[in-house]
């Protein structure tokens, strides 16, 4: 339960932001992270930016995240 | 990585060659728990380092009591229960609240934000959020508290089950026949709380704790780093998650959560009563606590299923010590919240199958 996503803010607006990972956009709020600017890298726990993050870091969990969606969809072939 | 992947397995083998008995480290994180499963990673280790699922996932250590009440409140006609999707299977005395889905009254949200709005969106019913997780959820449970306050918004309510992760571990700790030799801490619940949180667990308790992410490199290196201070005779607080950790942590997050909520002793499942372990609302917010918005008490019940989770949940016995394990308890037909819970040490060794063979 206590996964977090790494995404960019794309919008900023007071502390109501778009973020971006690996091309999905969703709505995510700012406010436990006033630091947080446009075009940051930030940890995503729960509609909720919680870090600041680097781009190595970010770029590992999204290759993780895209193995694991590549696996899952062959478990899926393979039972269905 | 292969470089660091080595060099950390080589800490280990030489770790329990020194140790001459078997070392047990608990992950305490139920996140940390899926990762280990999903990537292989035990079948990576030496066969003397055993790898214990704490208490780390919400929906596990919540009480049957804190279900049950969710559960009354479903049946109410002027409800709406607003609820993470984790909690949503996990049975309590009359059905679960997939059963109750039925009614149209459970809608599962994935932020704090979203029950909020539902709240504004319903203004004809009351909204009930079933606030579970530990300190990486709590402060956005805050934030919406603090919101619906100066907003107004009096059809919104919480069920806090809020949980604390270090009242926990001291509590395992300090039971006369616990086998935890090290912890590797939650990396998410450190991003909020910092690592300096568990330095209570290394000093008073002499147990080495390091705080790791959640792939499979950092929970390799952070194994690797435990190992080394055990066969070193050192307990030291470290954290492999430079990342996103600091020492510190997220003040502003700590500092909303302490805003809207204080300690209070409180029921974990496998674990019973922990002192100052849960979050409760202060009383200037208390018109949003549901517990006394519906004038309900929280009484624990005995669970008579013959489910051993509370054993797993304190790392005393593995899944398939259960008799009920794979027979009648599958994720199909969960009896206990280890069986449920994606991140339930059931649930990772039913999907993912035994320990395959140790590297020696």
């Amino acid at each position: 339960m206590c996964l977090a996503i790494p995404a960019r803010i794309v919008e900023l607006e007071k502390d109501n932001a778009v973020v971006d990972a690996m091309g999905n956009r969703w709505r995510a709020k700012t406010t436990l992270l006033p630091e947080a600017k446009l075009g940051d890298l930030v940890l995503i726990h729960a509609g909720f930016a919680i870090s600041l993050v680097d781009e190595e870091e970010a770029k590992e969990t999204w290759h993780l995240l895209a193995e694991i969606a590549d696996f899952d969809q062959t478990q899926d072939k393979v039972s269905g | 990585m292969l470089e660091r992947i080595y060099k950390a397995q080589t800490v280990m083998d030489s770790a329990c060659k020194a140790f001459g008995r078997r070392i047990n480290i608990m992950e305490v994180c139920g996140t940390h728990t899926v990762s280990i499963f999903r990537n292989g990673i035990r079948s990576t280790l030496p066969k003397q380092l055993k790898l214990l699922s704490g208490p780390g996932c919400p929906v596990c250590v919540t009480d049957q009591s804190y279900i049950d009440i969710v559960l009354q409140l479903a049946d109410r006609d002027d409800c709406l229960i607003a609820t993470y999707g984790d909690m949503i299977r996990v049975p309590g005395k009359d059905g679960s609240l997939e059963t109750k889905r039925t009614r149209a009254n459970v809608k599962v949200v994935l932020s704090s934000e979203d029950a909020l709005q539902l709240a504004k969106d319903n203004p004809d019913k009351i909204v009930v959020f079933v606030a579970v997780g530990f300190e990486t959820t709590a402060p956005a449970t805050a934030v919406v508290v603090e919101e619906a306050s100066a907003q107004s918004i009096d059809n919104f309510c919480i069920l806090s089950g809020h949980k604390l992760v270090v009242p926990a571990m001291r509590a395992l700790v300090s039971e006369k026949n616990h086998n935890i030799d090290a912890f590797l801490c939650p990396g998410h619940v450190s991003v909020i709380i910092g690592y300096h949180a568990f330095a209570e667990i290394v000093e008073r308790y002499g147990r080495p704790c390091v705080v790791a992410g959640f792939e499979p490199l950092q929970i390799i290196e952070g194994l690797g780093e435990i190992c080394r201070q055990l066969s070193a005779g050192k307990a030291e607080l470290k954290s492999v998650y430079t990342a996103a950790v600091t020492e510190q942590g997220n003040i502003t997050a700590q500092k909303i959560m302490a805003d809207c909520f204080e300690e209070a002793d409180g029921f974990w499942r496998g674990l019973g009563k922990i002192e100052k372990s849960t979050l409760k609302l202060r009383d200037k917010y208390s018109q949003f606590d549901a517990l006394k918005r519906f004038n309900m008490t929280e009484t624990p019940v005995e669970d008579t299923s013959g489910c051993r989770c509370g054993e797993v949940l304190c790392g005393l016995i593995e899944p398939p010590e259960c008799s009920l394990f794979k027979k009648s308890c599958t994720t199909r037909t969960p009896v206990g919240p280890c069986m449920v819970s994606s991140e339930g040490a059931c649930a990772a060794w039913f999907k993912y199958g035994p320990e395959r063979k140790h590297r020696q």
